[in-house]
């Protein structure tokens, strides 16, 4: 049970598909003109991503590694076919909303990178409540990035206006606004999880000794390794 | 320090220095608005000036706050957050909602300058961002030229329309606009201000005007009609923007071809947004779009360096 929790954690949180691994961007920069709008794609990625991920599992043993690609994407095909037909009888209204986005989670990034990644080397349950996190956490970030464009852009919250017309920043609506506050988010989860140490008084297991304006990308990342590793030393 | 240590002391080059420094090129922009902005106060009142004022204030205390609260240098003393300030606010319509110019120097100066590094590595001229993020936002207001309920069209609006328009009043100025783009001869009093001054070169703003003149020419529809080339350029923010914002030194080439290339793609660029486009105006759209062709321009018109030899193989 503890490494189910660990998978939601590491979708939600650690591994966080929109803000830590920047997949599926696409669907996140389009369809986030509201709060609704990123919550009914998040949770539509969700069940396709939960039960993709425990069918491929499942047949992970069968699939011939040559043909993985394809065979991939036939199963989530068919579950996102399903879901496409429940939301359109069931939410037209979110149905008409996210229009060509809903077809085009078959190649969203996340699902087949789950499925590749995680989904065709690890057991069943591991495999949906991996999908169950790594889904989670999509709805989550969409769901984030929809409130504060809503609510700058249209002066709503979940479709109830709350700030007058003439106040309303509409760029934040457009496809603009939705760089502005993937990017603003980004950068807020980055100053909570990564702590920036201004120069002089870094960690010494970091050769840029924290400060972001010496290290970049992969020389970063390793940064970050080597810290990690520094505090679980101090912790034993 | 004895004589000796001084007659010794070698620096390296260059040895042959202008005394020109931030603050006193910035200084003299700001010189050089100066007949447009008091044209704009004389012209549509002192809400113009409040306008002016609210903007610099806003632009300057956004970058030093930032600044301070980054522990950064404070660059305000170089007056380019100030130039931001004005130039955004002779952008502005006088009618205009008084907090708006103020989220569009904000903006500018925190989004478009500071997070990319400040003066000097912003890919876009800041002050031209701020408008055109407020002109997406705010389109309503953003074009009311007019106090509420008096209806009328600004100069570019009307031929587009197929209206004549007063040349004489083009040129002086009292036509309806943003604040500092009406008046053709003080805007072009500022400009001599900076070409003797060497601010600016021709290139940029005389290519540019020219070839919006024969794109207009040759695309308007109106044939050989120099009233309507006339309106084109003296009717909306071309003069402005071609001497005060296209000149703008982090966002315009520095080779002399590449600025010559630059001046081409502007006036093609605000030609086919005036003419084709569904509004009236183009020029900060084309600004900007050109801003971002800057990197490539250059690339392409780097000098060869003294002493290189020309390639061999095929082309010179």
């Amino acid at each position: 049970m503890n490494k189910c929790i660990e998978r939601l954690y590491n979708g939600i949180i650690k591994e966080n598909p929109t803000f830590v691994l920047m997949l599926g961007m696409c669907p996140t920069l389009a369809v986030t003109t509201s709060a609704t709008n990123g919550l009914g794609m998040g949770l539509s990625t969700t069940a396709v991503l939960v039960m993709s991920n425990a069918m491929i599992s499942l047949l992970r043993k069968m699939i011939p590694d040559k043909v993985r690609i394809p065979a991939f994407i036939v199963v989530v095909a068919s579950f996102v076919t399903v879901v496409q037909l429940l939301l359109q009888a069931y939410v037209p209204a979110i149905y008409n909303a996210l229009g060509i986005y809903i077809p085009l989670i078959v190649v969203n990034c996340i699902i087949l990178g789950r499925a590749e990644a995680y989904a065709s080397k690890n057991d069943v349950l591991s495999s949906a409540f991996d999908g169950l996190g790594m889904g989670l956490g999509f709805t989550l970030s969409l769901t984030c990035i929809g409130l504060v464009r809503e609510l700058v852009g249209g002066g709503a919250i979940f479709g109830h206006v709350v700030i007058p017309a003439d106040f309303h920043i509409s760029i934040f609506v457009m496809a603009p606004g939705a760089f502005f506050v993937l990017a603003s988010l980004q950068a807020l989860q980055n100053k909570i999880k990564h702590p920036v140490k201004r120069e002089g008084q870094g960690d010494p297991a970091m050769a840029c000794g924290g400060c972001c304006a010496n290290c970049m990308d992969a020389v970063c990342a390793e940064n970050h390794r080597k810290l990690e590793q520094a505090k679980e030393a101090s912790k034993k | 320090m004895c004589v000796l240590n001084k007659l010794l002391n070698v620096s390296a080059s260059p040895h042959v220095r202008s005394s020109a420094s931030t603050s006193s090129i910035m200084r003299d922009v700001l010189i050089a608005m100066a007949p447009a902005a008091l044209f704009g106060i004389w012209h549509f009142g002192f809400r113009a000036l409040a306008i002016i004022v609210l903007c610099t204030a806003a632009a300057v205390l956004t970058e030093y706050i930032y600044e301070k609260a980054m522990k950064k240098p404070v660059t305000v003393g170089d007056l380019s957050a100030a130039v931001t300030g004005v130039i955004l606010a002779l952008n502005m319509p006088v009618y205009i909602d008084l907090w708006i110019p103020v989220l569009g120097c904000v903006f500018a100066i925190l989004i478009v300058k500071q997070l990319y590094g400040g003066l000097g590595q912003n890919f876009m001229n800041p002050a031209l961002a701020g408008r055109c993020f407020l002109l997406i936002s705010f389109a309503g207001q953003m074009t009311q030229f007019f106090p509420d309920g008096v209806s009328g069209a600004t100069p570019l609006a009307a031929i587009k329309a197929g209206e004549t328009v007063n040349l004489t009043e083009l040129f002086v100025g009292t036509i309806p606009g943003t604040i500092g783009e009406t008046s053709v001869i003080a805007l072009l009093i500022g400009a001599a201000y900076l070409l003797a001054r060497k601010i600016i070169s021709w290139r940029i703003p005389v290519i540019y005007i020219g070839s919006l003149a024969v794109f207009v020419l040759l695309f308007g529809g109106r044939g050989f009609d120099l009233t309507y080339l006339a309106a084109h350029i003296m009717g909306g923010g071309l003069i402005f923007g071609a001497f005060f914002m296209a000149t703008d030194y982090v966002t315009s080439p520095i080779t002399p071809v590449g600025q010559m290339i630059y001046g081409v793609c502007l006036g093609v660029l605000t030609g086919v947004f005036r003419i084709f486009g569904p509004a009236a105006e183009g020029v900060s759209y084309a600004i900007i779009f050109c801003n971002l062709l800057v990197p490539l321009i250059e690339k392409v018109t780097i000098p060869k360096p003294f002493g290189r030899e020309a390639k061999q193989n095929g082309k010179e």
